[in-house]
């Protein structure tokens, strides 16, 4: 296990990956709750081409994806939580982003290695600075989720009665998507731009299915996604096989094993309910 | 009638969106502590009646007052159910987080003084509803009529003065909506609130309610149920001949207007 921290690569990547482990995790469960899962999936897409852009103007693609997720987080933000056509919207746009950034990519002749990062995440290559910045921006989302907990958790339960309590709806809409772009930026540094659904959303997926208290299904879901993280970290440093595969990996498998554990759980307390009667 | 009495006071009130007319000219007065049903066909403004009560929309013309003061918007002396309210299945929290986001829903930051309080208030709302059994499962699984219980609860978790409840009944059985309508009249009673449920029948509402609002061709109706709901008031309103039937147990039934919601452009 020594081993394991001997490297400054590797006590860089557990450090930004703890962080963003607990930002993912927190956010992920209004994710959830809000049904705007493909709204994050959306945004790193939508981030690659701004990623990309950056690359061609030579500057970091942290900006770039910054810029096009923030963008694109504040826009579906606006769009409201009730809109129908919404997630037909966000996947238009998506779509054509994915082109832009294809294009792009062409016009950075020679370097795919950089494209193949943002896609794939490259967390064995975060500096000690990418950590500092990777922290700051971390414990400013989380702040901001705290500030907006309980009026975002009301909006994100009932639109209508919270609007009526004198809640600002669609402020923290927006304010919500932008946190979303933040978290999903700093994620993509770990899995990258594909992905991002597995931090973000399986963990908490999971834990809304062992609680319907909000508190604890944010804890469950932080946890889950510190043990994927720093698991995925711990096998992949034993084995030529990407972090990002270990990641995602662990999520779907976890995932896996709780929705098949469910229906068996159910079919056994039923047994055992008739058995007694 | 003074206004201290009143919960509501309109004189001369119109409603509307932009330049589209909702309706106009209601000049009605709701006493504090009554029961009224508001009624009238999809469309006529019934909600639109509840955001103007609620301040999420301004009066277009005309005076208007809830609870003695012009509407604002977040009025905590107002418990609200809105329309169409059931949640997803998947929905991951309790009911008993729910009503007590009745309590703080509103406010910045996470709780943090005042737990117990809250927890009290919470408690003692679900149970005057009726919903202890069933307030730590998940709101998304329970059945339409539990729901409705616990967002009733929500409702009168901050100790308002008036319920505004838009189609409460929508989604429930005739066995339920008689169970939900007689708790809202008990527990109206008991605390001396002033009940406005929006409705589409009036059958399960009859036996508690003191009036009826009738909203239909821009104009609104207010009276006592006996006074509304007669085969010559209703083709007024509704300008259209409309009949009202009763049967041996005194439901009513009001014939032709079916045929007129139902197939407006004929």
């Amino acid at each position: 296990m020594g081993d394991l921290f001997h490297y400054d690569f590797m006590v860089h990547a557990f450090e930004a990956g703890t962080v963003i482990a607990i930002v993912a995790g927190a956010i992920g469960y209004f994710v959830v709750l809000r049904g705007s899962a493909f709204a994050a999936h959306a945004l790193s897409h939508i981030g690659f081409a701004g990623a990309t852009g950056a690359v061609v103007l030579s500057l970091n693609p942290i900006i770039g994806l910054l810029a096009f997720t923030l963008g694109a987080g504040v826009a579906i933000g606006a769009l409201g939580n009730r809109l129908r056509s919404r997630d037909v919207t966000i996947g238009i746009v998506l779509a054509w982003t994915l082109g832009l950034g294809v294009l792009f990519i062409s016009l950075y002749r020679g370097y795919a290695t950089q494209a193949y990062a943002l896609l794939f995440g490259e967390i064995l290559g975060i500096s000690s600075t990418d950590v500092i910045v990777t922290l700051v921006a971390g414990v400013i989302t989380l702040v901001a989720v705290v500030v907006i907990y309980r009026p975002l958790l009301f909006s994100s339960v009932d639109e209508d009665l919270a609007a009526a309590r004198g809640v600002p709806v669609t402020a923290l809409s927006v304010a919500f998507m932008a946190i979303l772009a933040v978290a999903v930026t700093e994620a993509v540094q770990v899995v990258g731009v594909l992905l991002i659904f597995a931090l973000i959303v399986t963990p908490a997926a999971i834990a809304v299915r062992f609680t319907s208290r909000p508190a604890l299904a944010i804890a469950t879901g932080i946890v889950l996604a510190l043990a994927f993280t720093w698991l995925g970290l711990a096998i992949a440093f034993y084995s030529p096989h990407p972090v990002s595969f270990f990641i995602t990996t662990l999520a779907f498998a976890t995932y896996v094993a709780v929705r098949i554990a469910e229906p068996l759980r159910a079919r056994m307390t039923r047994t055992a309910l008739s058995a007694s009667a | 009638m003074s206004d201290d009495a009143a919960a509501i006071v309109a004189r001369d009130l119109s409603a509307g969106y932009g330049a589209r007319p909702v309706w106009s000219q209601a000049t009605l007065s709701i006493p504090k502590g009554s029961f009224t049903a508001i009624l009238g066909p999809n469309g006529s403004g019934k909600s639109t009646l509840v955001r103007l009560i609620l301040g999420l929309l301004p009066p277009t013309k005309g005076f208007v007052e809830v609870l003695g003061e012009p509407p604002r918007r977040g009025n905590p002396r107002i418990g609200y159910v809105p329309q169409g309210s059931h949640f997803d299945p998947e929905l991951s929290m309790r009911g008993r987080d729910f009503v007590g986001l009745g309590v703080d829903g509103h406010r910045w930051g996470v709780r943090v003084t005042g737990r117990a309080n809250a927890a009290a208030a919470v408690d003692t709302s679900i149970a005057s509803v009726g919903a202890r059994e069933y307030a730590d499962r998940q709101l998304g699984r329970l059945s339409g009529g539990e729901q409705q219980r616990l967002l009733l609860a929500q409702a009168l978790v901050g100790g308002p003065s008036m319920l505004l409840l838009d189609e409460p009944l929508s989604h429930l059985d005739v066995r339920n909506q008689q169970a939900i309508v007689q708790l809202i009249g008990d527990v109206a009673r008991a605390r001396g609130l002033t009940v406005l449920l929006i409705a589409h029948d009036v059958n399960p509402l009859l036996p508690h309610i003191d009036h009826v609002l009738y909203i239909a061709h821009g104009r609104l109706e207010m009276g006592r149920p006996a006074e509304i709901i007669t085969s010559e008031s209703l083709s007024r309103i509704y300008s259209s001949p409309v009949e009202v039937l009763r049967d041996s147990r005194g439901r009513v039934f009001v014939v032709g207007l079916e045929e007129e919601v139902s197939h407006p452009h004929e």
